[in-house]
């Protein structure tokens, strides 16, 4: 069993590793999760004396926002890829117990992508860290400094490595249970971005409270938070939970549809 | 699979000598016709776009509160119209010359939490600072009547703008700048004449400079005129999230000080009556205003403001008619996975080499196919508009708001533009897919550069950035603005209640731009490479 398990995990890592879209997806993660944060940054200054509404941890970090769209990429494309080619029933073949194939895509995904995720979050983060204090936002000013050597912002930024994560882990058990590959990505980013836009909308404080910690994006994200943790729907761990659960959800599904449907 | 049928069923049709672009399209058409999985998605974009109800009860009244409105200006707009008016009637033509010496206020130093709201001030025990707003006003008045929304033109001092001339709510005529103090007064003059009212104003008193002149239409022969305070509310966003945000603000309070009070004209009145008008109410629920009469001078206190109300700023204000339209980001997810599949799936199946074999002209069958998935993604859109409209307004008439009503054309725009919206983004989703031939990588693509910018954008407009709403195919959200921008009015102007950096028509040519580009870039790359 523990052979099964391993080989399965060695192919998949050898499938992922030689489809050439690999390599590339992590490529643009990185990026894109910088230069978006760069972008933001960069873009946000805060005038001498002046209250700004800003999280500068958060800020630096705004391109997870657009990151986790192509990770989602990447794992829907570790599923829906072999369904599109007909892999999928070579795979099976190799390793008839299913649950082991989508336990190492998960594995072998997660690792990726935590790798990847790093690598772009310290871009994030020193991106923040070079650029905001001349933007207005100093310690003298009362933000903190954009550092990894203070708590918060350094259970920021490993949360957010922790959130690609727990993304890609969402959308391969969506793309397991859709197969499809552009409607796999598109209920997942469907998922992601509905809630912060209808919460956005809804005018009713209580409502608004319910989605934020509903919402796989807004519940997620509060790992991000830096300063005023009292006033947020909830606490950052807690909400990177709810995500968690979402991701265990939706590989659930996955799961159960890839047990008990034809390929 | 049915669209592998359906082209050999197109092209049989297709007669000798008749050809051309006209049965392309005929085949692109039953090609998308025959996947009912297609269909099936751009019903979905229809249901979650209409379906997606927001829940009012922000505005003036909680859930049930049917009587909650707001007044309409003489230009059919919503208005706040609540001031302090110390009045006269004055019946026929005549003129008011006032000196004001003075312009001071309070403003509160406390904050509350949750939307901007301005539920706490003066009266309700909140600590209170002196201090101006930009747009604190106090001046002289000539109004239709005392019903709120009635006729009106006004002479100010303000608290950063200098002196103005305004009426009707939406006129606003500079005139002298600076600020007003006992060593440099102003001198105000309004004068009647038929419907004409016109406004003079002076730094001395001798050397008058006319400021501007106002027509309002129906003016009865007597019409109240006086001396008048307002001040807006103070709000201020402290923190801004995903979602939400927080803000601290509260009522504020203006009182200003004249003397040498001249009247010209029949003033039948003999005293002076001084009373709140349209207050106090939800948004100003502080006690009334006062004034006071001393040794020649008159000072007025009053809270308020007589201006444009700007959907989405709180503090019971109405909310935007845009916000119906919130489930078009969402249904626009639903079309971009559709448009792109309608690309992606040739490829998929090898169709691609039937088609082009078929038509060897490859630009006419990527035009072909942008028509018919741009004519798809038009009449989603219009279906999907009105529809959501309505459930909007029902949702929001339910939870006791008042939405702010728009023009007739503003609401054919919301709709067409909406429409049009829908096929551009279709158009570009397929060009997209054209390109990159993956479809999760066509949709991600599309959805990140139209609907993420939103997000992200509200995220950064707290720093001041709109710069991905200008550039980016996001843009093309314009097209659901409804309401203008007030510079007299200091307010959020947020993007979820519709008031985007573009105008709606330019917004919509950014969009365009974008999707020209890529079903540009879609042809040649279609014509160069192998199938």
């Amino acid at each position: 069993m523990s052979g099964t398990a391993l080989g399965a995990l060695g192919a998949e890592w050898t499938k992922l590793r030689t489809i050439p879209g690999t390599i590339w997806l992590l490529l643009t993660a990185v990026v894109v999760t910088g230069a978006v944060s760069a972008a933001a940054v960069a873009s946000t200054t805060c005038r001498s004396g002046a209250v700004c509404p800003v999280d500068p941890a958060k800020l630096s970090l705004t391109g997870i926002d657009v990151g986790q769209a192509v990770v989602a990429i990447l794992a829907v494309l570790a599923i829906s890829g072999e369904y599109s080619s007909g892999m999928i029933l070579l795979t099976l073949t190799a390793v008839p117990h299913r649950l082991v194939v989508l336990a190492a895509k998960a594995v072998v995904v997660t690792g990726l992508v935590l790798a990847a995720g790093t690598v772009g979050v310290l871009a994030s983060v020193l991106a923040g860290r070079l650029i905001l204090p001349g933007h207005g936002f100093t310690p003298a000013d009362g933000y903190e400094l954009v550092s990894l050597a203070h708590g918060p912002v350094l259970r920021a930024a490993a949360g957010s490595v922790l959130y690609l994560a727990l993304i890609a882990l969402l959308s391969l058990g969506a793309a397991a249970v859709v197969r499809e590959q552009a409607l796999a990505i598109g209920a997942v980013l469907g998922l992601l971005y509905l809630f912060p836009i209808v919460a956005g909308a809804v005018s009713d404080p209580t409502w608004q409270r319910h989605l934020q910690q509903l919402g796989p994006m807004t519940a997620g994200l509060a790992i991000q938070a830096t300063v005023g943790l009292r006033g947020l729907p909830l606490s950052p761990w807690a909400g990177l939970g709810v995500l968690a659960a979402w991701a265990a959800g939706a590989l659930l599904a996955g799961a159960l549809v890839l047990r008990w449907r034809d390929a | 699979m049915t669209a592998g049928t359906a082209i050999v069923a197109a092209q049989e049709s297709e007669r000798p000598g008749r050809g051309g672009f006209g049965s392309l399209l005929h085949a692109e058409w039953t090609k998308f016709r025959t996947v009912r999985g297609w269909l099936i998605g751009l019903l979905v974009a229809v249901l979650v776009t209409a379906g997606l109800l927001l829940s009012g009860g922000d505005s003036c009244g909680g859930p049930g509160n049917s009587g909650c409105t707001l007044p309409l200006g003489p230009g059919g707009e919503a208005v706040n119209d609540s001031f302090y008016f110390v009045r006269q009637p004055l019946a026929g033509n005549g003129s008011i010359t006032v000196q004001v010496t003075s312009l001071t206020g309070e403003t509160p130093s406390g904050s509350v939490s949750g939307r901007v709201r301005a539920r706490s001030g003066p009266g309700t025990g909140q600590s209170m600072r002196s201090g101006l707003e930009p747009w604190s006003k106090a001046g002289i008045i000539v109004a239709a009547s005392t019903a709120p929304g009635a006729a009106y033109a006004a002479m100010m001092v303000t608290g950063t703008h200098g002196v103005r001339m305004q009426y009707d709510y939406t006129g606003d005529t500079a005139g002298l700048p600076g600020a007003v103090s006992a060593l440099s007064p102003r001198w105000l003059r309004l004068t009647r004449s038929g419907d004409m009212i016109t406004g003079y104003d002076s730094a001395n008193g001798s050397v008058w400079v006319k400021v501007g002149t106002a027509r309002l239409g129906g003016l009865p022969s007597t019409v109240q005129a006086g001396l008048f305070a307002a001040s807006p509310a103070y709000s201020q966003v402290v923190s801004q999230s995903l979602g939400g945000s927080s803000a601290t603000g509260g009522p504020t309070l203006a009182t200003g000080t004249f003397d040498q009070v001249g009247l010209a004209g029949r003033w039948t009145g003999g005293r002076w009556t001084g009373a709140d008008i349209g207050g106090p109410d939800a948004m100003y629920p502080q006690d009334p205003g006062t004034f006071r009469q001393a040794a020649g001078t008159v000072s007025v206190t009053g809270s308020g403001d007589i201006a444009p109300d700007v959907p989405g700023s709180g503090g019971g204000g109405g909310i935007s008619i845009s916000q119906g339209l919130v489930g078009t980001f969402v249904g626009l997810i639903a079309l971009v996975v559709v448009a792109s599949m309608y690309m992606t799936a040739e490829y998929r199946r090898g169709l691609i080499r039937v088609t082009l074999a078929a038509s060897p002209r490859r630009g006419q069958v990527l035009l072909a196919k942008a028509a018919v998935i741009a004519a798809a993604g038009f009449v989603t859109g219009l279906v999907a508009a009105p529809l959501s409209l309505a459930v909007g307004e029902r949702s929001a008439h339910a939870g006791g708001a008042f939405i702010d009503p728009v023009a007739a054309l503003t609401l054919a725009r919301l709709v067409l533009g909406t429409a049009a919206l829908f096929a551009a983004v279709a158009v570009f989703a397929l060009g997209a897919g054209a390109l990159m031939r993956r479809g999760a990588a066509a949709v991600t693509v599309t959805i990140l550069l139209v609907v993420a910018p939103f997000i992200i954008g509200t995220v950064l407009s707290a720093g001041g950035t709109q710069w991905p709403l200008r550039v980016l195919p996001a843009a093309g959200f314009a097209v659901q603005g409804a309401y203008p921008r007030y510079p007299q009015v200091t307010a959020s102007y947020s993007t979820v209640s519709g008031y985007y950096p573009l105008p709606p028509w330019a917004g919509f040519a950014v969009l365009c731009g974008w999707a020209a580009v890529v079903l540009g870039l879609a042809t040649w790359v279609l014509r160069r490479r192998d199938a």
